[in-house]
This record gives C-alpha cells, structure tokens and sequence, in this order.
C-alpha cells in the first residue's frame, strides 16, 4: 500500500442556498478543490461522491454520472461512484477513494460529498435523517431522530452525571468557531442561556442543541504521496484511516452510551498512523446534536470515558485547551448536508494544518482527526491527517 | 411506511413476538434470520418465542418535535426499554404524565393505535408500555 496525500481542497458555502442546484453545488466544490490542487483536470482517474439522499430530497439517483457529466468530463468516460452511508456518506466515499489510490489502482482521484436538503421542507428533510435510523423497529413508532440522541443524552446523565449545561457548552463553542467560518451556515454566536431556554425538541434536546439542515457540497483531491510535492508546497498526508459499523438501531447497542463502531474505527487509524489520542491537536466530530460532540470525544479517548460535557464546560475543547473539537463551527455551526459532512471535516484540518485558517487558525495544529457518523453511530469513519515537514 | 412492510410485522408488533436461538438460548427482539453470537450454527434454529412483556425504562424522551403522523399526540414519551427476556426496544409510555417516569420505572406492554399513514389513510397497531402502578 501507498501512503496518500490531500493536494486540493474545495467547497461551497453551507446553508439555505436555494438559488443553487444539487449540481451547481457538487460542481462549485470541484472545480475548487482542482484550482487549488493546480492541477490538470485530465489527470484525474476517477470521482467518488458522498450523498445520502439525492433519490428522495431532489428526485435524482445515479448523481455519480451526473456530476461527472456536468463537470466536464464525460468524453473522457472516467469511473464514478456514489457512496450511501447515511451521515457518512461522504466520509465512507474518502475511505473508499484512499483503498483505491493506496492500492496503486488510481493516482489522482477526486471525491466530493453533497447534499441538496431544502428543496423539500423541514418535515421531509427530518424523516429522511430518521430514516437513517431503524426505520421498522425505532421510526415506526414515533421516534424522531432527535429522540434517539434525546435518549442516549438521557441516559449519558444518569450513568456519568453530564448536565444540559455542558451540553449547551458544546453549543456555544461551535456557534463562536462558526461565526469566524465564511462559509459557515450560522454566524450568530450562543450564551448557555439562550441554548437553556431554547424550545424543547425532544428532552432535553432542545432546538438550540440541534445542528440546522443545510445545503452544501464539499471536495478533496487525493494523489500518491510521493507525487505530491510536485504540486502542492503543503501536501497533508493521510496518515490513517479506519470504517466500523454496528447495529442499526441503538437500542440494540451494547451501550448506548458508547459508540463501539467509533471506538473500533478510532483503535484502527491511529493504530495505523502510530501515534496516541494525546497527539491529536484538533479534531472534526459529528455534532449532529450537542450530546453526540460529548460522546464522540470520549470514543475517540480525547477525553475520558464520562467526561466529555466536563471537559467541554472547562473549556478543554476551546482554543487553549487539550484538543481544540470543531473549530470549522461543526455541524451545529458550519451546517450539516449530510453527505457532504465527511469531505467538509476533512477541508478543514487540511486548512489548519496548512496554517491557513485565518481568524480560527488553531495554533500549533500538526495532527488532526476527523469523525464522521451515520445514523446514531450504527456508521464510523475516522480519518488522521498529517502536517509533515 | 408502505403498507406491505408494515403487515408483514404485525404478529410481531401485536404480541412482542420474536425469536430464541436454539443454539445458545439467546431471545432476541425484532426478529433475527441468524443469531449473531451462534452465525452458521443457528442455521434454521431461530425458533418463534413470545417475550414477557414486562421491562423497565433503560431511557426515555418526551418529544415536541413528533414525527410524521404522531402530531395529535404531542408531548409524547419515548423510551428504550429493557425487557425482562433480555432484549432493548423503543416504544412510546403511554397513560401517566411524563414527571412519573424515571429510568428505571417498572412497565408494562399494552396494545395501543401507534400512528397513521397521512397519504394512505391506514391507522395502524402495535405495542406501547405502561407504568405498572405499584402495590400498596
Ligand atoms: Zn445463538
């Protein structure tokens, strides 16, 4: 196997854009991520696409083709694959884009995650995600997709005594990160008590803990290692990766409070990139609701077991502390499509290694995680990236 | 959810029918094809087995934000519950005010309307729990 290099990143402003089409986006975040890889569009082997639900929310399947035809390239008859996995989508496309660059298969490969969620209303836009869940067995019955974070939160209090003020902490770091993130969907910042008395969505959710559904598309250029300082004067390296899964619906998990499919995915990359949790300097987690930025920071062992809610309440996850979580904003602040969430966590470590993160530069960032869920965690995908001088 | 999808489950969805797995005794909760402890080996031993329906709240909700077909119902309590033959399901509590359930709470399975399909017109059934009030 190949080690594997980031050389281009792109993408679109996240939120409600309606003036723009599921096509226009996915394109806007390709062509962005070429300019900035400099490189020839030519050279590209093949394009993965990140996407959860083009079939339901803008009626159109086979978006592969789609956008490999509205890019420019279909003379050229180039593979395309499109990726389901939920939230995950886009992170399970970049896994699949390294095995095949790793493997010698392809040098330059673009993958882009998208999603289009406001052409239809918030109704629809909300089955869908539940839809990720057990559809059978947990949606059937009146469970939405905040009910069942609601009740892995619930349970998360009893067992380890987190409150729904460190929850709100989680809020309002990513809605201040956000504010300073151009392409972010918020650019409001929170008090914990504007999160604390926020309407009840499913308790104690609350809307204020909730990430938005938002439009946006997000890309990376991946090439070989060894070819990419050719073309980029800071390639970041792919330093490991891992995918897990596990039960569908979380009543069914060993725990609900622990998502096994992260732990396990986690255990696997940094395996492979030989290091530790305490070399992380800054991680990317799926914030779908305040609760899961909690858990996932425990999973990932950058924190204790138990203690994510304290941590984030002392500001351990903030600028200054031990591992700086979310500082794209999150999906709380930055804006969740959710196929494209994978890509766009993977955007923003490559500008903060890069150094090029302007006013959210974190500073010292060498080695940063991404996480990305699907479902209430039955999907993992954990990438490592390296700054590598 | 489509009409033939949900029929196929009703036996289930009305008695908490599930299965055991020959092999290692295992009950599990919806139904499984293949035993995931035993694989290969529960082959064809996934037998038919109707759970007790008594439980306690593993963790619960009370939703606002209801879904699809659950509006009239609005605030509704969701929960995880632990049944006594050892699997967890989610299903609504039903007939108490959601300050007297903790986790913990003692229920009990009863047959219940669960929703409605808007588009089709279709009430359908299913299991919901209540508290089991506690002798004095
Ligand atoms: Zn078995």
């Amino acid at each position: 196997m190949r080690d594997v290099a980031i050389i281009g990143i792109g993408m679109t402003k996240f939120g409600e854009l309606w003036e723009k089409s599921f096509r226009e986006i996915g394109i806007e975040a390709g062509l962005r991520a070429i300019e900035d890889a400099k490189i020839s569009g030519d050279l590209l082997d093949a394009l993965y696409v990140g996407n959860m639900s083009a079939g339901k929310l803008i009626e159109q399947e086979h978006v592969s083709s789609l956008i490999l035809d509205y890019s420019g390239y279909s003379s050229k008859h180039l593979p395309a694959v499109r990726v389901e996995a939920a939230s995950a989508s886009g992170g399970v496309a970049l896994y699949e884009a390294y095995l095949a660059v790793a493997s010698g298969m392809y040098d330059f490969v673009m993958v882009g995650g998208a999603e289009k969620m406001t052409d239809v209303g918030d109704a629809e836009a909300n089955r869908e995600l539940c839809s990720t869940a057990d559809n059978e067995w947990e949606s059937i019955f009146g469970a939405t997709y905040a009910s069942l974070f609601a009740m892995l939160a619930r349970r998360h209090m009893y067992e380890y005594g987190t409150t729904e003020e460190q929850m709100a902490h989680v809020a309002v770091k990513n809605h201040k990160f956000a504010s300073k993130n151009p392409v972010a969907h918020f650019k409001n910042t929170l008090t914990v008590e504007q999160v604390l008395t926020s309407s009840p969505v499913a308790t104690p959710i609350k809307t204020l803990d909730c990430a938005p559904v938002s439009d946006g598309a997000a890309a990376v250029v991946l090439c070989p290692w060894d070819h990419a300082r050719k073309f980029c004067d800071t390639p970041i390296k792919i330093a490991g990766v891992g995918l897990a899964t596990d039960t569908i619906a979380l009543h069914s998990r060993r725990d609900i409070c622990t998502m096994d499919a992260v732990v396990r995915a986690s255990s696997k990359a940094y395996h492979m990139a030989r290091i530790g949790p305490k070399e992380v300097n800054l991680a990317e987690v799926h914030d779908c609701y305040t609760i899961a930025e909690i858990v996932e920071i425990e999973d990932l062992r950058l924190v204790k077991k138990g203690e994510g809610g304290k941590a984030t309440a002392e500001g351990q996850t903030d600028i200054g502390g031990k591992v700086v979580v979310n500082p794209s904003g999150g999906l709380k602040g930055r804006g969740q499509p959710p196929g494209a969430v994978g890509i766009a966590q993977v955007v923003e470590i490559v500008q903060q290694l890069r150094g090029e993160a302007k006013e959210r530069q974190v500073p010292g960032a060498n080695v940063g995680i991404t996480l990305n869920i699907g479902g209430t965690g039955a999907t993992a995908f954990v990438s490592i990236l390296k700054r590598e001088n | 959810m489509q009409i033939p999808r949900f029929w196929r489950q009703i036996p289930n969805r009305y008695n908490l029918i599930g299965v055991q797995c020959e092999n290692c005794k295992k009950v599990y909760f919806p139904p499984r094809i293949v035993c995931p402890d035993c694989h290969r080996l529960s082959i064809g031993k996934m037998k038919q087995y109707k759970l007790s329906d008594k439980g306690v709240v593993h963790s619960y909700t009370v939703i606002y934000e209801p879904a699809e077909g659950f509006e009239n119902q609005v605030p509704y309590i969701m929960a995880i519950i632990q049944l006594e033959d050892g699997p967890r399901i989610t299903a609504q509590i039903v007939d108490c005010n959601p300050e007297e359930v903790k986790i913990g709470s003692r229920v009990e399975m009863v047959f219940r309307r669960l929703g409605e399909d808007g588009k089709a017109g279709i009430i359908y059934y299913g299991y919901k729990f209540a508290l089991v009030k506690t002798q004095t």
